[in-house]
């Protein structure tokens, strides 16, 4: 049914932190390896050792730079996967059903099975978490690892998102932001999570952490640099000796 | 976007087919006799299965297509399916009444032709409805692909209808719509020339969130090759010929057929003529449907450094 559920019993999801995060890409291969080989059909390549390589990633990182108008240029790393959106407008344009959100944790799926591959959804969502299968021709997308979250066949402490098992940097939380005490709410309240591309209406469940703020050099102190108190001691008689040589 | 073939063909082939189903149904003067009650519907109904078909190559699994009818609630492109079955499926049965009776039946033709043009409408919905392109999020979408729709349909309707005579007034007629449906379209493309993704406050910097620290700009993509999205949506070798483009469809589908309806609305001829001047119009329509995705620019450019990268 791709009609939208009123609401969820729960809201799975990220919080992703830009301020932690590397960019090293982990997210990405773990992510691939996991969804290659769990729900679904296998994440495809084409000519993956050939001179055009392309394939279904359901997690990528986009490296950017934003530079403020009175301090220097900085990097952010920005890993992007599906936001399991509140308002998902990738599933009610589904024509045949296989796009659905669940009602009781908010995760959106393709019922593989049933996707035609038009790839209407893909162009529905604002932010690219939807790529078509190139070797299955279905529409793939993010999980939230719903086979692993759920999984009691493996370790307590693998039942969380590949991206977020892997991370080395502690850049990705998973949680569920319905509880205000859960793990990802208070992350959310204490950084100020946002929402990406929020004009768009989709209400996306994932939070982003801004960047905190860069120590900035005190420039008041560098300008008076060249009026310093002369150096004493050792590099104070070092100087003037040098002085002295012309 | 991409600029598909099959989904260009679909739009411009069913528009043309679902127009003329329209006029038929309408009682738009058409020749008597057994020949035409079956070879004129089986032309428009041709002209829209046509089209049905080739939108199915467009699909990753098209053995499935039969499920896209579910889902009419909630997306168009359900919604598009299923008219368009109801539409062929009406314009059956007024086809075999009209090959049985010699009669065309206005009680079995006005439902028919309120379906087809409400094919037409859904068909159009399914690029309106998208937020993520705000060329195409706007009422004159769906104008656009009705107007060009019933044009097609009125000037091979009279075009036919000029085998056995015809009436020289509908080349007026023609003539107009032809205006009227082309005064249509550079309204959309006078808004579209607004309607970038900054018209909506769509930009990098609301995409990443970062615009409290500063201004946004790409560094690097995820992958150095090329990928769904970017091939899909960041597509943009289409764009390089718009101004050239759009005067071709300007001569082929307003121009040529102008000149053709006028000449004979002016020399009282044939309205059989009107079958070219369709012609042309098609042709000029391939065109604009090209520009129509080429020119699109989809939101999530704006995380491939934005829609002119």
């Amino acid at each position: 049914m791709t009609s939208l559920p009123p609401a969820t019993e729960k809201a799975l999801g990220l919080v992703i932190d830009l301020d932690t995060c590397v960019g090293c890409h982990a997210c990405v291969v773990n992510c691939k390896e996991w969804n290659t080989g769990g729900y679904g059909a296998p994440l495809g390549d084409l000519d993956p050792y050939g001179d055009e390589p392309v394939g279904s990633f359901l997690n990528r990182i986009h490296t950017f730079e934003v530079s403020p108008d009175d301090a220097p240029a900085s990097i952010v790393h920005f890993p992007k996967s599906c936001l399991h959106c509140a308002d998902a407008p990738c599933v009610t344009v589904c024509p045949t059903g296989a796009s659905y959100k669940r009602s009781e944790d908010g995760i959106v799926l393709v019922d593989e099975s049933m996707c035609i591959g038009c790839g209407l959804c893909a162009w529905a969502c604002p932010y690219g978490a939807r790529e078509m299968d190139p070797v299955e021709n279905v529409m793939k997308k993010c999980t939230l690892c719903v086979d692993r979250i759920y999984n009691e066949n493996i370790p307590k402490e693998d039942r969380e998102p590949a991206c977020v098992r892997t991370c080395p940097a502690g850049a990705r939380h998973f949680g569920d932001f319905s509880d205000p005490a859960s793990n990802v709410s208070r992350l959310v309240a204490e950084r100020g999570g946002m929402d990406l591309m929020p004009e768009m209406g989709t209400a996306p469940v994932n939070k982003y952490l801004p960047p905190r703020p860069k120590t900035r050099p005190d420039t008041a102190a560098a300008s008076t640099s060249a009026n310093e108190p002369a150096p004493e001691g050792f590099l104070g008689w070092l100087d003037r000796a040098l002085e002295r040589l012309g | 976007m991409h600029p598909a073939v099959s989904v260009i063909f679909f739009t411009v082939m069913s528009g043309a087919g679902f127009g003329l189903i329209a006029l038929i149904g309408l009682g738009a003067p058409l020749p008597g006799g057994l020949a035409a009650a079956f070879l004129i519907p089986a032309l428009a109904g041709g002209l829209a299965i046509a089209g049905l078909v080739s939108s199915t190559f467009h699909l990753g699994h098209p053995e499935r297509a039969w499920r896209a009818l579910s889902q009419w609630r909630s997306s168009w492109l359900s919604r598009e399916g299923v008219s368009a079955i109801v539409t062929l499926v009406l314009f059956g049965f007024y086809t075999l009444l009209w090959m049985v009776s010699g009669e065309r039946s206005l009680l079995l033709g006005v439902p028919v032709a309120a379906c087809a043009v409400l094919t037409v409408y859904t068909t159009a919905m399914i690029y309106a409805q998208l937020r993520t392109v705000p060329r195409w999020h706007t009422g004159l979408t769906p104008a656009c692909y009705l107007v060009f729709s019933l044009t097609c349909g009125f000037l091979l309707a009279a075009g036919l209808n000029g085998l056995t005579g015809g009436e020289p007034g509908a080349a007026g007629f023609a003539f107009f719509a032809i205006l009227i449906a082309w005064a249509v379209k550079v309204a959309w493309w006078t808004r579209a020339a607004r309607a970038g993704l900054a018209s909506t406050g769509s930009t990098m910097e609301t995409a990443t969130g970062l615009g409290a620290i500063g201004k946004v700009r790409l560094l690097e993509r995820p992958h150095t090759g090329e990928n769904y999205l970017t091939r899909e949506m960041v597509h943009v070798i289409g764009r390089k010929h718009a101004a050239k483009l759009r005067s071709i469809a300007l001569l082929l589908g307003a121009v040529l057929p102008l000149v053709i309806t006028l000449a004979i609305w002016f020399f009282a001829a044939s309205t059989i003529w009107l079958i070219p001047a369709f012609v042309a119009l098609m042709a000029g329509l391939f065109v604009e449907r090209w520009l129509f995705f080429a020119e699109a620019e989809h939101a999530v450019s704006l995380y491939y450094g934005g829609p002119g990268a």
